[in-house]
């Protein structure tokens, strides 16, 4: 085979490598979503469910996919996506910065009974704060409620080496408030199980 | 601050850099694993059993009867069907700010994706590469094929 024969069949086969495919799925929550596409050709937006590039010897178009294509193609892919993050709100008692209310405690079972649905379960313990106080001090303040939340929640069972905690601070209020408001609703913590 | 403290703090935020390489934080956990699916790590292979970790740089790979799923530490959900390659080129997550970014690779098969709080935070901190393309995302759930693909 001369040389001009072999580079020719080397493009083929890559062209042929290259089939790729791209779908835009509908949101789970309804809102809007989207995917850019780039290549060296330049790019293609997908913005509506089912928006769909397909890339076929060296050029990429767009198409309209359907929910039939995606069972076909990506049935064993999509049965195989891990169910997505539970979150479940906690709240302490007023004036107490280890004891949860009753509903709260309540709530410790649910977690439970997730977390053990779950295959490789794992819980996110995240504080937060109302925006009294300056930013650091409430990052340490809200790591503190987590951590006092994880110990609850090991007293109760749970693996701790399936628990971390993390501090959100003030920068994620349930209640959107200005600065230095006390909101009770805003003092509480996110266990996360996923 | 004199300057025998100072040499000793500095010997001691070394030693705790030092530490943050070898105890590298996990980017996600293998939810579920059907078939036959591997981590490659290095030289290593690993069985992706259920609650197995996944770093950067890993590759997961599935076999012809294989499929798995992963959940990222930002909640990012990624499945993979029969005969895929995947690897996580790049995850960093801030669990206080949300802060971080990643970037994934499709390099064979098939793959579904939902993503979660990065790409909240910061879509353009977000992509995933196939042999050709570069996706980025807007907070958003969505399918790749590649077809034939890499093996590496």
């Amino acid at each position: 085979m001369n040389k001009l024969a072999i580079s020719v069949v080397a493009a083929l086969l890559l062209s042929a490598c290259a089939s790729e495919r791209v779908i835009l799925l509908p949101s789970a929550d309804g809102r809007p979503s989207g995917v850019v596409v780039r290549d060296k050709g330049g790019e293609i937006v997908l913005d509506k469910p089912y928006a769909a590039t397909v890339r076929r010897s060296g050029s990429v178009s767009g198409y309209q996919s359907t929910p039939e294509e995606v069972k076909e193609r990506f049935g064993d892919a999509l049965a195989a996506l891990p169910p997505r993050a539970t979150s479940y709100t906690v709240y302490f008692m007023p004036g107490s910065s280890d004891t949860l209310t009753e509903e709260s405690l309540a709530e410790f079972d649910k977690v439970k009974a997730d977390l053990a649905a779950r295959s490789g379960g794992e819980i996110r313990v995240i504080g937060h704060t109302d925006r009294v106080g300056s930013e650091q001090s409430n990052d340490a303040f809200s790591l503190k409620r987590a951590g006092a939340v994880q110990e609850l929640l090991v007293a109760a069972g749970i693996k701790p080496a399936l628990i971390e905690i993390a501090g959100r601070g003030e920068r994620e209020p349930l209640v959107p408030t200005a600065d230095e408001v006390a909101e009770a609703k805003n003092r509480r913590v996110e266990i996360s199980v996923r | 601050m004199n300057k025998v403290y100072r040499t000793v703090l500095a010997a001691a935020m070394a030693l705790a850099f030092a530490g943050t390489t070898w105890a590298e934080e996990a980017a996600g956990t293998i939810k579920t694993s059907k078939g036959l699916v591997n981590i490659e790590r290095g030289s290593e292979k690993l069985a992706a059993q259920a609650g197995a970790p996944v770093f950067v740089s890993d590759k997961v790979r599935s076999g012809a009867d294989g499929s798995f799923g992963i959940t990222l530490r930002d909640n990012t959900l990624l499945s993979g069907g029969p005969n895929s390659l995947m690897v996580i080129n790049k995850f960093a997550y801030d669990t206080t700010t949300n802060a971080g970014g990643m970037t994934i690779g499709v390099r064979k098969g098939t793959l579904a994706v939902a993503t979660g709080k990065i790409a909240k935070a910061t879509p353009e901190s977000v992509d995933f590469h196939t042999p050709t393309s570069v996706l980025g995302v807007r907070g958003t759930e969505f399918v790749v094929e590649v077809g034939d693909g890499s093996d590496e």
